[in-house]
């Protein structure tokens, strides 16, 4: 045990500190009931925190996925820097959606809103949600600069002194599509934020305090220290992976070399192929989330995201490859590629924890995003838009099975077939395990997903392809076999391409095969009775 | 008048509580009988008859709850069963939402699904979001399944077709035809058990009722057999988890809404006391050995939900375990219970439970091999738990052992004596129990302030007055006989039938003809299971969710009496955005608004018992004697007046720092709490600066 002795003052600083935790999860919990965004309402894909004056995050809400962790811890400092301390002021409101300061894309809003004690700035409030819309082309990777992606709001103030800047919500309200919807969830946000500031305000009341000073000094102390003795887990040395994946029209290669010192990991992704043409570049903050996650997953699952816990984990990488995109270069859909860092690096410090780190799994998301049209020109049908999350398997464990149809690193839950075809015109007609596609091992990989989806009642669909692991499949460890890869065919056995803009007819049917997760250790050592099992179950045939 | 009789089977104890004819209550304690469970009842049953001198002829009713499918569904010891579904959906109750409940760990194993995948069959057939057939059911293909159902000898098959809540039709012939080939099999089908939207849920909830229908049935019909052999000519009803009475053959046919029927009497009886206070917002806060749980009450009526879950695996984590779609007390149920054990974390953070320390060995204090801190070790250590007043009599509290379990477990992790650490387990639990009913409140759209407390479980009453300073709440009640609240509350629940169904529709293009089909069904159907038990008048309620086009989460809007007609919509927004305001402080303009399921509940009319008047205090109490006991309120050991309860009078005040002391429970009171004997024997506490 490292933490130094203590005093009563101690147990208090618990109190608040859970308290403060409590705070986030409500305000996060309001914030997914009341969003219009799929992505956050049915997956969790928002974030909440606290931050101290410096913009240092104190405390963030447990949410559903971690492309946030980071991202939006960062971002507090260029709210400060950009708005100017001297025109901070009470009853304020701001917002952007950089991507570069902000959580990645346009698409995620992020909302803060200072804290007084009287006169006296004490803090901020901040919260980041993904919202349906921000003009543009919509939502996917066919973009080639920023601009055609949607409108960039620059950080600045969305009310001043409880004012709201009404040029401003009409400039959005004429850029975006669904503009209740979207205008909506940034008046959620801002409520959301505000309630965390009243409770903030009594929770200080209550324990007669007047700052946040002490308390997150108290916080980023123990966390230090426990972060620090989780990282001990690890040799210093440099760790090395590389790992291929499909890319938009030409295999990617992903690299990194982690250093690990004295003072904490730091990722280098020199190495990594250039930028795409198209919008599956990564900022580096978002890689930088994806990458910390990783290490925390695997070091120190049960510490609480702060200020103290992210400090460790820097990265870095050379101007012009795909995890650091600069303005203007498209970033959309930079999940689809973002979501493979969190592999990569587990992959890298693999030789140092081979008790801990797993296989590669799917990785990145199988979205399904389609507009449904009209089939027939000379019929006028209202459009309609829609989207489902779908996983393949994760990679196996060192001592256990991979997980089958589950996401990870992403933490989205999929949507229920009945709830989807009740929006639109669409026919879900098979959602299905797909035998034999787990990576054998020791312990096999999770088993992908196989769906068959078409368009009914005189639509047809443009679907938005972003699907990966279809060249590239998921690797085994250890000694395991790899996943099965994906593939995506018309129901005629006609391939698509795994990026960018399909169509698929009237009455036809688009067929994914979700890729499976990489198998852990020799097949020839798996238990004689799980392979029984597996065969009984019909998981292989 | 004759005698009723409640009966609580749990998972340590069964309670057995009888009504006598002039309104009291007599209780007795039994331990459960695990194997054969109505052994318990019967034997508690004849032993407070023998003891009271009552006939079993003399009984008027006997009602009825248990954890028995609870238990059945989290040991999984059911049926074998199968599941029949749509084709192409043989894998839903497997893939569950594709997402892990524990985004931080890597060794996550998920709950595995009630019907293994070898046990899953599927059938040709496939029905709309609209009820209209796009691929006929294949008659051929499903007697070729049920050549299979029989080669395999099931108990059980579970049927689940997608959209079945909106048409049945392809499920019932399923049923029809497996029962014509094989008559004894149990059989579920969704669209009668759950004719709720969303696959997942309603699958599940059908696996879950035919998983434990043989046992349920069997042995509630031995239960009834054995009665009447024993001279009970009063019929038996069950309570199910909304809080309501059914007959024996309904709950024989929906077993699965029997889980938790046990809390949800915990619901009513709390419900029942504040109408005899006259107090429409209530936060009802039960605690025992392993969990508290918290639910809250308004216009008497516990809030309710229409889906749950149940054998949650990782510390009571969302997602961790099976959802159940039925009507059900809500209510919100954490890890701190007085055998919660405490720890020290990585960041040097006291944490308490999920682990329990359960009665074997239990707490450190009874001395039984325990090591582990437990809450209830705590409290010892901090004087409000004393040797010399705890009321089982069959344990001897040792504050040594607390003490050194305390010091080494916790104290010495973090430079602390053990009173420091006794002190931050007690603060964090409570903060713990804080949290979880301030998020349960945001959850429903509720503030807090403005409630009053209702305490009752063997723990609660030791923790009830810190957890209203922390919410700030005004008043607290703790009723007598708070260690049976649940067999009493079984007395006091009306017959009652909640019937749910998805039908989905906008209030843009209004089906209103197609709503008041759906709602006239409902209302038949829940009738008719009241009628079962009751000739009594009826109240009908009826509810419908709702959301704008877009979100995900609908409301509950109560709907009035009364047909809809073509203008209803316009209406019907109306009292949605109402409704939205009061749950998220703001309605949203020009957005279409979505109906999704509608609900009918049928219950029988109770007459709302008498209000009491309440009692100012008359005489202040001295108390037996004082010890030193921990004041959160002063921050230090104080002497606290020693009371007890079963001394006090109706109108008899006691100020705190007090520890009032009774067989099942301590009610601890803060230097500015002061407690004042109601009636009906119920403690009324307050805080003496808002007086």
């Amino acid at each position: 045990m490292t933490t130094k002795p203590t005093s009563a003052k101690a147990v208090e600083f618990q109190i608040m500190w859970n308290r403060l935790i409590a705070v986030l999860e409500e305000q996060a919990l309001t914030l997914v009931r009341t969003a219009f965004s799929t992505s956050v309402r049915e997956a969790g894909d928002l974030s909440a925190g606290v931050f101290d004056r410096e913009g240092r995050m104190v405390a963030q809400a447990v949410t559903g996925t971690p492309g946030h962790v980071n991202t939006m811890a960062a971002a507090v400092p260029h709210f400060i820097n950009d708005i100017g301390p001297e025109r901070i002021y009470p009853g304020d409101v701001y917002l952007t959606n950089d991507p570069w300061k902000g959580t990645g894309h346009l698409h995620d809003i992020t909302v803060t809103t200072p804290v007084f004690v009287g006169e006296t700035l004490i803090g901020f409030f901040a919260s980041t949600a993904h919202v349906v819309d921000v003009g543009g082309r919509g939502y996917g990777p066919d973009a080639r600069e920023i601009y055609e992606e949607g409108i960039r709001i620059p950080i600045m103030k969305w009310a001043e002194r409880g004012e709201l800047n009404g040029d401003l919500v009409n400039i959005l309200r004429n850029n975006v599509r669904e503009s209740d919807q979207v205008i909506g969830d940034i008046h959620g946000l801002a409520a959301s934020n505000e309630t965390g500031r009243r409770r903030l305000l009594d929770t200080l009341d209550e324990f007669k305090m007047t700052d946040l000073e002490e308390l997150s000094e108290f916080i980023f102390d123990r966390t230090r220290t426990a972060t620090m003795t989780a990282l001990a887990a690890v040799d210093k040395g440099v760790y090395r992976n590389t790992m291929q994946v499909d890319g938009y029209n030409e295999t990617l290669t992903l690299a990194v070399e982690l250093t690990v010192t004295d003072d904490g990991m730091h990722a280098d992704f020199t190495g990594t192929s250039p930028l795409s043409a198209f919008g599956i570049n990564v900022p580096i903050t978002y890689a930088q989330a994806y990458f910390t996650y990783g290490m925390l997953v695997a070091l120190a699952p049960e510490l609480p995201n702060n200020y103290a816990s992210l400090f460790p984990f820097t990265v870095s990488a050379p101007p012009g490859v795909i995890l650091n995109a600069q303005d203007p270069d498209p970033v959309s859909v930079r999940h689809v590629i973002g979501h493979f860092v969190t592999d990569l690096c587990l992959g890298a410090i693999a030789p140092a924890l081979p008790a801990i780190v797993p296989a590669e799994g799917a990785g990145a998301l199988w979205n399904f995003q389609a507009s449904a049209r009209s089939a027939d020109p000379d019929v006028l049908l209202p459009p309609v838009e829609l989207l489902m999350f779908n996983s393949g398997g994760t990679g196996a464990r060192p001592t256990l099975d991979g997980l089958t149809a589950t996401a990870f690193p992403s933490g989205v839950m999929t949507m229920s077939a009945e709830a989807t075809e009740q929006i639109g015109p669409i026919i879900i007609w098979r959602k299905e395990i797909r035998e034999n596609s787990g990576g054998a091992g020791e312990f096999r990989g999770g088993l992908g997903q196989i769906i068959e989806i078409g368009p009914t009642d005189g639509y047809l669909f443009e679907f938005s392809a972003m699907f990966d692991r279809v060249e590239n499949p998921a690797r085994g460890r250890a000694g395991g076999d790899d996943g099965a890869a994906g593939r995506v065919y018309l129901d005629d056995g006609s391939p698509f391409a795994t990026k960018g803009k399909q169509t698929v007819p009237a009455d036809r049917r688009v067929i994914l095969e979700l890729p499976g997760g990489g198998g852990f250790g020799n097949p020839t050592d798996r238990d004689p009775q799980a392979i029984a099992n597996d065969t009984i179950q019909g998981y292989i045939t | 008048m004759g005698y009723r009789i409640g009966a609580d089977v749990g998972g340590t104890f069964t309670d057995i509580v009888v009504e006598m004819p002039d309104g009291s209550f007599e209780s007795t304690k039994v331990l459960t009988t695990h194997g054969r469970p109505e052994q318990g009842i019967l034997d508690g049953i004849a032993a407070i008859a023998d003891q009271l001198g009552i006939a079993m002829a003399d009984v008027d009713q006997i009602i009825h709850g248990t954890t028995l499918a609870t238990n059945a569904l989290i040991e999984r010891r059911g049926a074998r069963t199968a599941l029949v579904t749509t084709e192409g959906f043989r894998d839903v109750i497997e893939t569950r939402t594709e997402g892990r409940f524990e985004q931080y760990d890597l060794n996550i194993v998920l709950p595995a699904p009630l019907v293994e995948r070898k046990d899953r069959f599927v059938v040709s057939e496939r029905i709309n979001a609209r009820g209209e057939v796009l691929v006929p059911f294949d008659e051929a293909a499903a007697t070729r399944t049920i050549a299979a159902l029989k080669e395999r000898e099931y108990e059980a098959v579970a049927v689940g077709f997608l959209h079945s809540y909106r048409n049945a039709d392809h499920e019932r012939r399923f049923r029809d035809m497996l029962v014509a080939t094989l008559p004894d099999i149990a059989v579920s089908i969704s669209a009668e058990v759950s004719p709720q939207m969303r696959e997942f849920e309603r699958f599940n909830t059908v696996c879950a009722n035919a998983y434990v229908q043989p046992l349920m049935a069997s042995y509630l019909f031995r239960l009834q057999d054995e009665l009447r052999r024993r001279g009970a000519r009063c019929p038996l009803y069950l309570i199910h988890s909304g809080g309501g009475l059914v007959s024996v053959e309904t709950a024989a046919a929906f077993p699965v809404r029997l889980v938790e029927s046990g809390p949800a009497g915990g619901a009513i009886f709390a419900a029942d006391l504040a109408a005899r206070y006259g107090r429409k917002r209530v936060l009802s806060y039960d605690m025992g050995g392993t969990t508290a749980k918290i639910a809250l009450i308004e216009d008497y009526t516990p809030q309710t939900a229409k889906t749950f879950e149940v054998a949650r695996t990782t510390r009571f984590k969302k997602g961790s375990g099976m959802p159940i779609s039925i009507p059900v007390i809500e209510m919100i149920e954490i890890g701190a219970g007085g055998g919660s054990i405490a720890s020290v974390d990585t960041l040097g953070q006291i944490r308490i439970g999920p682990h329990s320390a359960g009665s074997e060995p239990g707490p450190a204090a009874y001395n039984r091999g325990g090591e582990a801190p437990t809450v209830t070790d705590a409290n010892v250590q901090l004087g409000r738990l004393h040797p010399s007043t705890f009321g089982a009599t069959d344990i001897t509290l040792s504050p040594a052992c607390a003490a050194t379990a305390i010091r080494t477990h916790v104290g010495d992790h973090l430079g602390m004596d053990e009173q420091l650490a006794a002190v931050g387990i007690a603060e964090v639990v409570d903060e713990n129990m804080t949290n979880a009913a301030r998020v349960h409140a945001v959850e429903n759209g509720k503030d807090l302030s403005g409630f009053a407390m209702i305490a009752f479980g063997g723990g609660a009453p030791l923790h009830a007055t810190r957890l209203m300073d922390k919410l700030g709440l005004d008043e607290l009640f703790v009723p007598p006989g708070a260690g049976v609240g649940s067999a009493i509350g079984f007395l006091r629940a009306p017959f009652a039938y909640e019937a749910v169904r998805s039908f989905y529709t906008r209030t843009d293009r209004f089906d209103y003809r197609a709503v008041n089909q759906v709602l006239a069904e409902l209302t038949v159907e829940a009738e008719s299971f009241v009628r079962l038990g009751t000739d009594a008048d009826l109240v009908v309620e009826r509810q419908v969710s709702m959301r704008y086009k877009g979100q995900g989460w609908e409301i509950p809007v109560r709907l009035d009496a009364g047909a809809f007609d073509e203008f209803a919509a316009e209406n019907l927004a109306g009292v949605f955005t109402k409704a939205y305001e009061e749950f998220f402080g703001r309605a949203i303009d020009d957005l279409a608004i979505e109906a999704v399921s509608w609900s009918v509940r049928v219950a029988s009319l109770q007459q709302r018992p008498t209000t009491l008047q309440m009692l100012a205090a008359s005489n202040m109490v001295v108390g037996d004697g004082q010890r030193p006991m921990y004041d959160p309120v002063a921050g230090e050991v104080v002497d606290a007046r020693v009371v007890e309860r079963p001394t006090l009078q109706p109108g008899d005040a006691v100020n705190g720092p007090a520890i009032i002391v009774e067989s099942q429970t301590t009610t601890v009171l803060g230097s500015h709490h002061v407690a004042v004997l109601q009636s009906d024997g119920t403690l009324l506490v307050t805080r003496g600066d808002t007086q």
